[in-house]
């Protein structure tokens, strides 16, 4: 009990930290335009490779640098900023409804529902996941809503596994035979009582898997297959990073920089929520 | 009894196989790009794309296609590449040992180094080492291949320029090699030379590929050590005047280390899936790396291959993990 709670306490300063950083990206991303301070998009060949502030030949309104094409960096990354929330939140949303249900009738139901969602789940884990993704955005043409709908085609089966092992041990317990006992219907039982006890787990695994598609994207536009090549894109920029750098560091090591820090916040509250609604650690 | 398990597991990884291609033949067939029309020069007339449409066998029914993939798949053939122009199973065969030298390099590497922390850890239980031990595991879990892979660019490639952080070999070296298999057999023929080399563009995408896994191990089997020391035997020998490392090594580790042996089972299945952006990374010339080149030109029947080998490669691990827990674990072995 005294540990739970230490363990709580010790997890506070962590999870203040994960949840300023996602809000400060977040905001920035919603009033882009506002915050940013060039144009991301504008190109000019006598702002080239300009080093960040502290630097010499650094630019004033130029605060992170430029890149090969005179674009400013910080602008970039805000409007970056955009495409990677809307995808890890849509994505993420769309693989918990379809992967929680399908779990929640394996776990529950199981007998031939439950072999047939454990068998496609199998088919499904036999794929590696990158390559998967983007053969499905090859297929279905690049664009916003092709990453989102990928990222929900391949990573559905992240939910339907925890949530299919977690109604199972709920359906074994007493209060659910105790609501059967007392007539309630099967499908009643499985929304009103099971459910709610496997919600925390959904909402831990939901805050994983928006750092997950915030990665995920990031790889497609890396590999030029997320959105049209104009839009910024976090992995876009690492893309051109790589290219050049040689020539301006600075264009590879903010975005990357960006990244870890919006995966490691999605991870560190996923974990604290798990731990505050957690009754056996709390 | 191992054998009716062995069996079954038999009969699902083939069903599994058999899901996998049709979800490939499926996906890949509903794709909007024309691959025939890619391969020809803009001047083609009709009846040039409408040949070489019926060359690949591109005319006829999706289902029809699918019968006639596989019954060449049960011979071996997986047919031919459009935009390489040569037998996929060749090809597949010539990158294949790349990425599976990468996967084994990294695996060795994850179990030495979650290994390592997980016995210091648990032999410093308490202390601010195993603290500094879980901080660092944490961080190494929570970020992913890719990412690691471009802070070793930064660190190792641009900062430190000490490895190589791009291709397989140095292109100018003259390879006497006769297998794929290029650090295995530079090792076999003592061309430490060259050992050096492959190793020197290896090291980066390999520690990528092991940071994350390592993690896992460290976390896991540091939990089942700490378990494990306070059962009656290893405080027995403790009693007996042995000291704590050795307790650790020569009692405690062999009873605790069967969990984490599953574990690492199945996460080498995504260390093997994490190579296909790594190798992109680092253009080391594997097979994942002409598996992203494939999907890029459309190139069918070379997708479909490779796919089909990565899922061979996943549900072959799962089925020998299955079948070396079923052999180490006396419950199963005798049940």
């Amino acid at each position: 009990m005294d540990e739970g709670r230490a363990r709580r306490r010790a997890v506070s300063p962590r999870l203040w930290l994960a949840g300023g950083w996602l809000l400060l990206a977040l905001l920035a991303a919603i009033f882009a335009p506002l915050v940013a301070p060039q144009d991301p998009l504008a190109q000019d060949l006598m702002l080239e490779r300009l080093p960040p502030f502290w630097m010499n030949g650094a630019e004033p309104g130029y605060w992170l640098g430029t890149d090969s094409l005179g674009r400013d960096l910080l602008s970039r990354l805000i409007f970056g900023g955009r495409i990677a929330f809307i995808v890890a939140f849509a994505a993420a949303i769309a693989a918990c409804l379809v992967g929680s249900t399908l779990g929640l009738i394996a776990g529950y139901f199981g007998g031939w529902a439950d072999r047939i969602i454990s068998r496609i789940v199998d088919v499904w884990m036999a794929f590696p996941p990158v390559l998967f993704a983007i053969l499905l955005v090859a297929v279905l043409g690049t664009g916003l809503s092709s990453v989102i709908l990928a990222i929900a085609i391949i990573d559905w089966t992240r939910f339907c596994r925890v949530i299919r092992a977690e109604t199972m041990g709920q359906s074994r317990m007493d209060y659910v035979e105790n609501a059967r006992t007392a007539g309630y219907g099967r499908i009643g039982i499985m929304l009103r009582e099971v459910l709610p006890n496997v919600v925390p787990s959904i909402v831990a695994l939901l805050s994983l898997e928006m750092g997950i598609a915030v990665i995920v994207e990031a790889i497609l536009s890396f590999v030029n297959l997320s959105i049209s090549t104009d839009d910024p894109t976090w992995g876009g920029i690492i893309a051109e990073g790589r290219l050049s750098i040689h020539q301006a560091w600075w264009v590879l090591v903010f975005p990357l920089v960006t990244l870890i820090l919006t995966v490691l916040s999605f991870s560190q509250f996923g974990e604290a929520l798990k731990t505050r609604f957690d009754p056996v650690l709390r | 009894m191992l054998l009716q398990r062995f069996l079954i597991r038999l009969l699902t990884m083939l069903i599994t196989l058999f899901g996998v291609a049709v979800v490939v033949f499926v996906v890949i067939r509903v794709a909007p790009g024309d691959p025939i029309a890619m391969m020809l020069p803009p001047g083609a007339t009709d009846a040039d794309i409408a040949r070489l449409r019926a060359l690949y066998g591109l005319d006829k029914t999706i289902v029809q296609q699918f019968f006639i993939w596989l019954s060449g798949v049960a011979r071996g053939d997986f047919g031919t590449s459009i935009s390489l122009r040569q037998d996929v199973l060749g090809l597949v065969f010539n990158r294949l040992p790349a990425t599976l030298e990468l996967a084994i390099v990294a695996l060795i590497m994850a179990v030495a180094l979650g290994g390592t922390t997980a016995i210091i850890g648990a032999r410093e239980r308490g202390t601010a080492v195993e603290a500094g031990i879980d901080i660092a595991s944490g961080a190494a879990l929570s970020i992913p291949d890719f990412l690691w892979g471009l802070v070793l660019i930064l660190l190792f490639g641009v900062l430190v320029p000490i490895f190589d952080i791009s291709g397989r070999v140095s292109p100018q070296l003259d390879l006497p090699f006769v297998t794929q298999f290029y650090l295995f057999e530079s090792l076999l023929r003592l061309r430490l030379d060259l050992t050096w080399d492959l190793l020197k563009h290896m090291l980066m995408p390999a520690v990528a590929l092991a940071l994350p896994l390592a993690a896992i191990i460290s976390q896991l089997l540091k939990q089942s050590l700490k378990e494990v020391l306070d059962l009656d035997y290893v405080v027995l020998a403790r009693v007996k005047g042995f000291s704590e490392t050795q307790v650790i090594l020569r009692e405690a580790l062999k009873n605790a280390a069967l969990p984490t042996l599953t574990l690492v089972g199945v996460q080498f299945t995504f260390l093997i899936g994490g190579t296909v952006i790594v190798e992109r990374l680092f253009s080391y010339e594997g097979l994942g790396n002409m598996a992203i080149d494939a999907v890029i030109n459309r190139d069918l029947p070379l997708i479909q291959g490779i796919v089909l080998v990565f899922a061979l490669l996943f549900v072959l691990i799962n089925l020998s993990v299955d079948m070396m827990y079923a052999l180490l674990n006396p419950r199963l072995r005798h049940g």
